[in-house]
């Protein structure tokens, strides 16, 4: 797997994470989401003191953060677009916008453009479906987009 | 489940149901049914197979594959046969024009994505991907080339999906290009072993098989006990052997010779060639699971360092010189008798092999009886359970275990003391750790957090991490909560025990000196868990109690084993499925061992040699007299050789020199003797100072017996010839028939056929029996034809349960100013006791050294990194050996195993004992620790020694 380095303190701060949502029932996925909001991707490192907090094997947490997309191993770009590209979206002319974005970023799918500013992502209904083509930028829903949306999007967060 | 030998070794795709019977109708047969069965069960034992990938019976079903559907009348859909329960009057359809289409077009996906190089796959012939496909009648897949996991390149460049194959793990590879994603490696894992290893990483197009976090598996959390590999449907997971050799095509069902849990095996052999070890789902004690020794470490058979030829030497300095058989035996017997006529008929002796069979351990003992004339016969066992044998005898009247196996399935509260299963006796730490996923509390005993203490799904209510010697204080101070809290079954102690003695043993539990806060300081556990401990295990339903060496190898262990018997009969924890007092034997034939008379006050069955009618069975039967007293053991002989009285000993598979406690006066004991004859398959440590090495046979090369821990007799077949030309047994008939012994046995049935004449325990046993039933627990006899699973049932073997005072008498091993610290003994999972057979295979990757545990704080003081070189320093002796530090020991408490001859734990060991049964005190010494840059004399010495008495000087050709 990927080699990064491991954040200073991670282990502590996982713990902290771990230790605010040990009572739930099924806490793995809350912890996940919470340590993806403190590093901004779940660092390879903190599986094994997930792991070991909440008497799991490595292999059952790398599992679970392998199955979600959202759960992301690298850190992403300063913002993060997701284009719907499901079929409603499709529909409506999802692809036209796929396409002048990766043209615009000069990234594919999943990829973060040179300079950091966006990372790009292909997502799978957000429920929208009536205001088509739907995308997500750092979490702010969009509809309706089409490329001159888009463009003017990616222009005011400087990518 | 590869299932291509035996016929009755079927895969029936899903696990065995219990419940009440159901009927249903498949293509037309009627089919009646445990309720909850599946489907693709009740149609397998209809006679009707349905296609299956992602279904295999020792794991539940899962509904992945999509190959198993089936019609049913009056429901809509295809439903996956492998998930839908049976329900009375069903009409179920297995082939029809639908369900055909629907398996081509799913089997067509399968191999649009796997490689078709089946001519040289590994699993050719062995399939199940391939019987799937013809089964469906597969013709051709109609998809186009494109993205795939299996080509290493997409054009010109690399292929991102494609994995390379791993082959870290010495024995099996992975090698994900011909996965189908079914998940079975992943739920063996979980369900059968326990490990959780092994995940589904990604989803979809992207899901992988994953050890770890996508680490080779040697790296991962795998412990190697084979259970993927056996539930692979493909040659993903297949051990290297096969694609070495070849597919099997003959197979033996025979018995491990590993440790005491006893697992049934399929040896699967071309011509006279062993290609794997398969558990053997119909093994009862294992009930189709292995661990890495059985699965895979028996190498050791094939091994360069098997001695074939018999050699003799007239001294022990000299180089071993080869003979032929007939040669070593008239030279045995020789010096053997001239020993007897210069120092007395007591002067030799022989030690029996808890690692050989119930047959050759009962020749050696008819030998010494017999034909030597005296009662010196003791074995292993002296050194591990003995104080079982004794305690067990006292309070219930048998030397064995209570239970089987399979009872664990239904105890609610199972405390551990003095054990480590996962790493001694895997194979029933798997079946016990699923039955904690199920609910079960556990309660740890012992001086480390060992892993079932806490590790992943598994974590202990209690752990009482007592100091090492006090085990007598931590279990009286449970029986006096549960005494004086009023949580002893008095109904059953009135209807079932001795309620004199229980009375007594109340009153002696209940006084306040053996309260938990009273004994606190001695033991160091806290009060109040050990009160919470004893109220659950009294009051949280069936309470099994499985313990191990940490209880009997103690100056006070018969003691403990009887404080033990006293918490089980006080809270009416005997006598039925789930409940009980349970020893896990170290070694294959412990049982067996001490079943076939090896003790030198018993004759087989655990008869006195006083017993005058006992004794007269086997004198008119042997046609000669027994001596009425008891012999030497092995103490005592080495105590009298070094005294000049003890001149000869025979001793059969077993290490003394390595095995037993105080290396140095052992050694000095064999140095005293004149004539040391060790049967054995390696040159082992007690053979540098023997003056005869006849060569032993492993257990795949002899047909017999052994006795597991829960007294069940299983069968040992013989795969292949014994390369030395005779099997153990044969030998020892040689040898006494070279003293003047009349015995003839042709067979080891022969033998068996005498024991069960002249043992009222083994009356009912006979290879006909066990080649039908597969196995039986003894007692086996006109009273229990089928064996004994759960003994005292309705009454003790010896009538009324007897509760036995345990007064706590601390160890003479005592720790002081030079000796601050408690040494501790045990094993870890890859090896096996003195290692003669597993350092001899690739288990030596997991663990190459012995390496001693220390904790944090006393490495700190002492100046102790991480792997540095140490000197452990005894009133004994002292070695070296690397320190690992780590907090699973207590502060003033280290640990370590005794593997390997190198560093010979045992030189460090004291000659304390068990006061009933001479039992060594290996759990405690006080010892010390201090930084260091080199072996010490003793190995320096021993190591020169070794060398120069091994030296074999070939005859020549």
């Amino acid at each position: 797997m990927n080699a990064q380095a491991t954040p200073p303190g991670l282990a502590d701060r996982v713990r902290e994470i771990v230790a605010d949502y040990a009572d739930l029932e099924g806490p793995l996925l809350p912890i996940l989401h919470e340590v993806q909001a403190a590093f901004g991707h779940v660092p390879q490192a903190a599986l094994p003191v997930i792991a070991e907090a909440l008497n799991l094997t490595r292999a059952e947490v790398f599992g679970v953060m392998t199955f979600y997309h959202d759960f992301r191993s690298e850190p992403a770009g300063r913002h993060v677009l997701k284009l719907c590209r499901a079929e409603a979206c499709q529909a409506s002319g999802g692809d036209a916008v796929a396409a002048a974005v990766r043209a615009r970023l000069g990234v594919d799918w999943h990829g973060t453009t040179r300079d950091g500013a966006v990372t790009l992502e292909p997502v799978f209904c957000l429920g929208l479906c009536a205001c088509g083509p739907a995308g997500m930028f750092d979490g702010r829903l969009l509809a309706r987009l089409d490329p001159a949306a888009a463009e003017a999007l990616l222009t005011e967060a400087g990518a | 489940m590869k299932d291509f030998v035996l016929p009755d070794d079927r895969d029936l795709g899903t696990p065995a149901r219990k419940g009440p019977p159901v009927t249903l109708t498949i293509d037309g047969f009627a089919v009646t049914v445990p309720a909850g069965t599946s489907i693709m069960r009740a149609a397998f034992e209809a006679g009707i197979p349905v296609p299956k990938l992602c279904a295999t019976d020792s794991v539940e079903a899962f509904g992945s594959c999509r190959l198993c559907l089936v019609e049913i009348e009056g429901r809509p859909g295809t439903p996956a046969s492998c998930t839908t329960p049976v329900a009375e009057g069903m009409v179920v359809h297995t082939q029809t024009a639908r369900l055909k289409k629907l398996r081509k077009g799913v089997m067509e996906l399968y191999i649009s994505d796997h490689p078709l190089d089946c001519l040289t796959c590994a699993a050719n012939g062995d399939c199940e991907l391939q019987d799937m496909a013809g089964v469906v009648g597969l013709r051709e897949v109609r998809y186009a080339p494109g993205a795939n996991h299996f080509e290493d390149r997409c054009g010109e460049a690399a292929n991102p999906l494609f994995l390379p194959k791993d082959d870290s793990n010495p024995y099996f590879s992975y090698d994900p290009q011909k996965c189908i994603v079914c998940s079975r490696c992943v739920r063996a894992c979980e369900e059968v072993q326990g490990t959780f290893a092994l995940t589904i990483a990604g989803r979809g197009f992207d899901s992988r098989v994953s050890p770890g976090m996508a680490e080779p598996f040697l790296q991962s959390e795998c412990v190697s006990c084979g259970a993927c590999v056996q539930a692979c449907p493909t040659a993903t997971l297949s051990e290297k052997s096969v694609a070495e050799i070849g597919t099997p095509d003959r197979s033996v069902i025979t018995t491990c010779a590993y440790c005491g849990v006893g697992c049934s095996f399929k040896a699967e052999l071309r011509g006279d060639e062993l290609v794997r070890m398969v558990p053997w789902k119909h093994g009862k004690a294992n009930r189709g699971h292995s661990c890495v020794k059985g699965r895979f470490a028996w190498g050791y058979a094939q091994h360069r360092d098997r001695i074939l030829k018999p050699m003799i030497r007239d001294r022990i300095d000299e180089p071993w010189r080869e003979v032929t058989w007939d040669e070593a035996f008239a030279h045995t017997a020789r010096r053997f008798r001239e020993i007897q006529a210069r120092h007395g008929r007591g002067a030799i002796g022989g030690i029996t092999s808890s690692r050989c069979t119930n047959e050759e351990t009962y020749l050696v003992q008819k030998m010494i009886r017999g034909t030597f004339g005296n009662n010196n016969v003791d074995t292993c066992a002296r050194v591990c359970h003995s104080p079982t044998g004794y305690g067990l005898k006292q309070t219930f009247g048998t030397s064995a275990g209570t239970q089987d196996f399979d009872s664990v399935e239904q105890a609610d509260v199972v405390i551990v003391i003095g054990a480590n299963p996962t790493d001694g006796h895997p194979v029933f730490a798997s079946r016990l750790k699923k039955r904690l996923r199920q609910g079960a509390k556990l309660i740890v005993i012992d001086p480390r957090r060992i892993d079932l203490v806490r590790s992943p799904h598994v974590e202990a209510a209690h752990h009482l991490a007592l100091m090492p010697g006090t085990n007598v204080a931590v279990l009286t101070a449970m029986a006096h909560v549960i005494v004086t809290e009023g949580l002893v079954d008095e109904a059953f102690v009135r209807a079932r025990c001795d309620w004199e003695s229980f009375q007594d043993w109340a009153a002696f539990v209940a006084d306040p000196s053996r309260s938990p806060e009273a004994t606190e300081k001695l033991t160091r556990v806290p009060a109040a868990e050990l009160r919470a401990a004893a109220r659950l295990y009294a009051t949280g339903g069936n309470g099994a109690i499985y313990y191990g060496l940490g209880v009997t190898e103690h100056s006070q262990g018969s003691t403990t084993v009887m404080a033990i018997a006293n918490l089980a009969m006080a809270t009416g924890n005997i006598g039925r499925p789930g409940v009980g007092v349970n020893p896990l034997r170290g070694q294959n034939n412990v049982q067996g061992s001490c079943d076939m008379g090896s003790f030198p006050h018993e004759l087989p069955g655990y008869r006195h040699v006083h017993d005058d009618t006992a004794r007269a069975i086997y004198e008119s039967l042997w046609g000669t007299p027994i001596d009425p007293e008891p012999g030497l053991r092995i103490p005592n002989m080495l105590d009298e050789a070094v005294a000049g009285r003890f001149k000869g000993i025979y001793i059969q598979g077993e290490d003394i020199l390595q095995s037993d406690p105080d290396t140095r006066h052992v050694a000095a004991g064999l140095a005293a003797m004149e004539c040391v004859v060790v049967q054995d398959l390696f040159l082992n440590e007690t053979a540098t100072y023997a003056h005869v090495f006849l060569p032993g046979a492993t257990f795949l090369e002899k047909d017999g017996t052994f006795t597991n821990a829960e007294r069940r007799i299983n069968r040992v077949r013989r795969v292949m010839a014994p390369l030395p030309g005779l099997a153990d047994w044969e030998v020892t008939q040689r040898l006494a028939q070279a003293m003047g012994a009349q015995w003839h046995y042709n067979h080891p049935a022969e033998i068996m056929a005498e024991i069960a004449a002249t043992t009222p325990t083994f009356a009912g046993v006979s290879y006909e029996l066990l080649d039908r039933e597969g196995s039986v627990q003894w007692p086996c006899n006109a009273a229990a034809p089928q064996g004994t699973p759960v003994m005292h049932v309705d009454a003790f073997v010896r009538g009324k349960g007897r509760f036995i005072l345990t007064d706590y008498v601390p160890t003479d091993e005592r720790t002081g100013p030079r000796f601050p610290l408690l040494l501790t003994t045990g094993r870890i999972l890859s090896q096996y006791n003195v290692g003669a057979q597993t350092r001899r295979t690739a288990n030596s990757t997991w663990h190459a050294e012995d390496l001693l545990e220390i904790h944090p704080h006393d490495a700190e003081v002492r100046g102790i990194r991480e792997g540095q070189l140490v000197r452990l320093a005894s009133r004994s002796g002292e070695t070296t050996l690397r320190a690992t530090i780590t907090d699973r020991v207590a502060p003033g408490v280290v640990y370590t195993t005794f593997h390997h001859p190198e560093t010979q734990a045992n030189v460090v060991t004291t000659d304390f004992s068990d006061w009933a049964t001479n039992c060594p005190e290996y759990k405690v010494t006080a010892v010390q620790v201090s930084p260091t840059n080199g072996p010490s004399d003793w190995q320096r010495d021993y190591a020169a020694h070794a060398e120069a008495s091994r030296r074999i000087a070939h005859a020549a050709e």
